[in-house]
């Protein structure tokens, strides 16, 4: 019975990952790989306030028909609210209301939009009849202003750009400092040249929207300025003064009036999260799952908030990097600082990429382990040594990411994504064998741990597998069979057989 | 010389690997619940005491961080003494203090520590730097073994040791460990001592590896390590096959120092003894450990099993193989 236990145990897991992946793929139609054709983003805004007492109500601005995307499927979230959807001149507004909120409120809206080519933008709007009335220092500043860069333009639209080029210089002239407010912001800008062209008659309006980058779990809203030539609306960057929206840029709502408000309620925010959905084909599948009820279907991943995915995304992929370590210890048998610590290392670097990665933690490993060399001088005892050095590591990721701000070297800012505690557990495993075992063997095991760190970020981070994995979570159980198999090998490893190769060959003579 | 053996001929030779030592010999033989009796020299000692076995004597032990601060009163005034952690392993973090050069003490290495020095080393041990896990731990104080004549000229500043492996009570296996420059003055193979495989039969010498590598004579002294009779062999095996009743464990790595004036003691005992021993002596382990499993009586006094370990197992020398290189 104990001899079959295993053996049992193995292939049950194994029967029923694979007929679960079978039936999803056969039947509801799941993707096996993730196609590149058609990549639909999901968008989450996620409303949340203190309900402060009485009946709340809470508006958010909702995207309308934004330029260079349609809109497949919306839905709203709020459980114990009243809902309705209203059209305000040029955007759309979700209204949320109910009687006895009490303590924190949270409310979603949750789009799915796909890259769609629009014409939208095609309206003709008629020069302005009169600019605004500005005082008398403003006006002289405008009139500088317009006559600079109408002596410097053809039309409405490269006039424009110049305006917004000049108000984003680092350090702009005297008239637009006295129009712009100190340290000014893209919406500030955006708004000082609406202002500026309602002086040339040109119509302008601001507009806001977000970038899609797979995983933000908080996206900015970014502003963009409009501005009619008489026949469309044509966007303009506030920062570069280029012209058109860029096709990763959603608008969500146009004009200067706030993105959400609140009666009744205090501490209002809205989070953005972005996702890359997995492309029609599982869109499709998911919705007619669903429809046909099937309980797969309705107890998978793909039915959680986004924000939840992408948590699960990554947490998924441990498992994965779980097992290539057994492989490699058991099977292979290279060391490693820590079990599980390079699985760390290589989330680590899904957020810094794979060499900066390998830079940053090099760095960081040896500016900590002169620290903790000269700690030892210091005759600490353990823990607060321990807690000098993660004290000395987060000072170094701080002072790697201003450096690297001042360099203009952006990965480095992704440091502070390193597990500085494993981090500093490592610092200080490495220096008990740099002491014990001299520093070959130290800068060995180091080399060995940064080295399974990048095979299992580049096995984890795979999109395929990443896909796979997250599509089919039952995988999971595959990998843990493999695992429960591992754990019975009783072969050789490979390090072994480098290690006895002199028996080998003396008994062979 | 092949980069790599063929995982066959490993097999045909019997070695056994680590992860068959971990799955097939130390998790079906070794108790759990057995393993502190090892795993606590402390423990082991008093043990070994009781049954009457021959140990180093232990000054004292240090428990307290305050203790380490008032170490000089343990020492006494002594200046030939051994640091080690009590739940240390692989001979991580023991120190060898063999006298003192004006006010402070020296290694065995020749390296000078101050107290302080001792009392930081002791304070790391306590707070758990070098025990499994990281558990707190203790520090003992023993007694310095002073190494047997025989092992003068074949070991660098230190004390050699024998290690017996005991399977099931019986011995199959034996090493000298020699400590080198690089061992900074300890017996284990992984800090830099050479291993010699020895005769079960006899208690000679046979080949030597160091570094993984075979060697014919020691790297610091240059003297031939192989066909050295190791003293009092009969008591060297009677103590490591008692080590069996003694903790119960099924499959024991025993550690013997000889000492020149009280003879073979047991230094410490092994729940998970490592692999480099069938390189010395030339032989594949899992094949002496399938010869006991078939053919060892399992109820057989340790007097029986020396004889059966003696008669099945002896006979290896160090002429058996040819040496390419002038001894």
């Amino acid at each position: 019975m104990r001899r079959w236990h295993l053996p049992v145990l193995v292939a049950i897991l194994t029967v029923t990952a694979v007929s679960l992946i079978v039936y999803k793929v056969r039947a509801l139609g799941y993707p096996m790989t993730p196609a590149e054709e058609i990549q639909s983003w999901i968008i989450e805004a996620r409303l949340s306030f203190e309900a402060t007492g009485g009946a709340a109500k809470a508006e958010l601005a909702i995207p309308l028909d934004p330029p260079g995307y349609s809109i497949l499927d919306e839905n709203f979230v709020s459980r114990g609210y009243g809902l309705q959807t209203e059209r305000r001149s040029n955007n759309r507004v979700a209204i949320w209301s109910t009687r006895r909120p009490s303590g924190r409120q949270t409310l979603y809206y949750r789009t799915t939009v796909t890259p769609h080519e629009s014409k939208s933008l095609e309206q003709a709007v008629p020069a302005l009849a009169a600019p605004p009335l500005y005082d008398e220092l403003h006006s002289a500043a405008v009139n500088a202003i317009l006559d600079e860069v109408r002596s410097k333009s053809a039309d409405i639209a490269t006039f424009s750009s110049l305006l917004m080029q000049m108000l984003a210089r680092p350090t702009p002239d005297e008239n637009a400092q006295l129009l712009l407010p100190r340290q000014a912001s893209r919406e500030d800008r955006v708004r000082t040249a609406i202002y500026v062209l309602a002086g040339a008659h040109i119509p302008a309006r601001m507009a806001r929207g977000l970038r899609l980058v797979d995983g933000a779990r908080s996206a900015q809203v970014e502003a963009w300025i409009e501005v009619n030539n008489g026949q469309r609306w044509i966007p303009i960057d506030p920062d570069t003064g280029a012209h058109g929206y860029p096709p990763d840029f959603v608008m969500w709502w146009r004009g200067d009036t706030p993105l959400f408000s609140v009666e009744r309620g205090r501490d209002a925010e809205v989070r953005f999260s972005v996702t890359r959905t997995m492309e029609e084909a599982l869109e499709t599948a998911t919705r007619q799952a669903q429809l046909s009820e099937s309980a797969v279907a309705s107890y998978s991943l793909l039915a959680l908030p986004v924000h939840t995915q992408n948590v699960y995304r990554s947490l998924l992929l441990i498992p994965v990097g779980a097992l290539l370590i057994v492989f490699l210890r058991n099977v292979v048998g290279v060391q490693t600082f820590g079990t599980f610590m390079p699985v760390l290392i290589a989330l680590a670097f899904r957020q810094t990429d794979l060499v900066a990665g390998v830079l940053l933690f090099s760095v960081l490993v040896t500016l900590g382990l002169a620290v903790r060399f000269y700690l030892e001088h210091l005759k600490l005892l353990l823990v607060p040594r321990l807690a000098a050095v993660v004290i000395i590591v987060i000072l170094l990721m701080a002072f790697v990411s201003i450096l690297s701000q001042r360099l203009r070297f952006e990965v480095g800012l992704s440091v502070a994504l390193f597990p500085m505690v494993i981090l500093a557990m490592t610092i200080e495993r490495m220096s008990i064998v740099w002491e014990e075992h001299g520093p070959a063997d130290a800068i060995k095991q180091g080399v060995g741990s940064l080295i399974v760190a990048a095979g299992c970020y580049l096995i984890m981070f795979d999109l395929r597998v990443e896909h796979f994995i997250f599509v089919f979570p039952e995988s999971l159980l595959l990998v843990l069979a493999l695992a429960l198999l591992l754990g019975r090998y009783t072969g050789y490893r490979v390090t072994e057989l480098l290690r006895f190769r002199a028996l080998s060959e003396a008994i062979k003579k | 010389m092949k980069w790599l053996a063929s995982p066959r001929h490993l097999r045909e030779l019997g070695v056994l690997g680590m992860n068959a030592r971990n799955a097939l010999y130390i998790g079906p033989n070794n108790r759990r619940r057995y393993y502190p009796r090892v795993d606590d020299k402390l423990l082991t000692k008093q043990l070994a005491i009781d049954a009457g076995i021959a140990v180093p004597e232990l000054y004292g032990v240090v428990e307290t961080q305050h203790g380490a601060r008032r170490i000089d009163r343990i020492l006494d005034g002594r200046s030939d003494f051994v640091i080690k952690p009590a739940r240390g392993s692989g001979g991580d973090g023991i120190t060898v203090i063999t006298g003192r050069i004006g006010g402070s003490y020296r290694k065995a290495s020749g390296v000078p520590l101050d107290l302080d020095d001792l009392s930081h080393h002791i304070s790391n041990i306590l707070s758990g730097m070098y025990s499994l896990g990281g558990q707190p731990d203790r520090a003992m104080i023993e007694y310095r073994v002073h190494a047997h004549a025989v092992f003068g000229s074949i070991s660098y500043h230190g004390v050699p040791d024998v290690r017996v492996i005991v399977y099931r009570g019986y011995p199959v296996l034996a090493m000298l460990r020699l400590p080198t420059r690089l061992s900074d003055g300890k017996a284990n193979l992984h800090q830099g001592a050479i291993g010699v495989g020895i005769d079960i039969g006899g208690g000679r010498t046979t080949h030597g590896v160091w570094r993984e590598m075979p060697v014919t004579v020691h790297p610091d002294t240059m003297y031939a390590i192989a066909d050295v009779q190791v003293p009092d062999w009969e008591t060297v095996l009677q103590l490591s096959a008692r080590a069996y009743e003694l903790t119960g464990l099924g499959y024991l790595g025993v550690d013997i120092v000889i000492d020149s004036n009280l003879g073979p003691l047991i230094l410490e005992l092994n729940a998970r003894p490592g692999l480099s021993i069938q390189i010395a002596n030339r032989v594949g382990l899992r094949s002496r450990l399938e010869v006991v499993d078939r053919d060892g009586d399992r109820k057989a006094p340790a007097e029986a099993r020396i004889a059966f370990s003696k008669a099945r197992f002896g006979g290896s020398r160090a002429s058996d193989t040819p040496s390419t290189e002038p001894a």
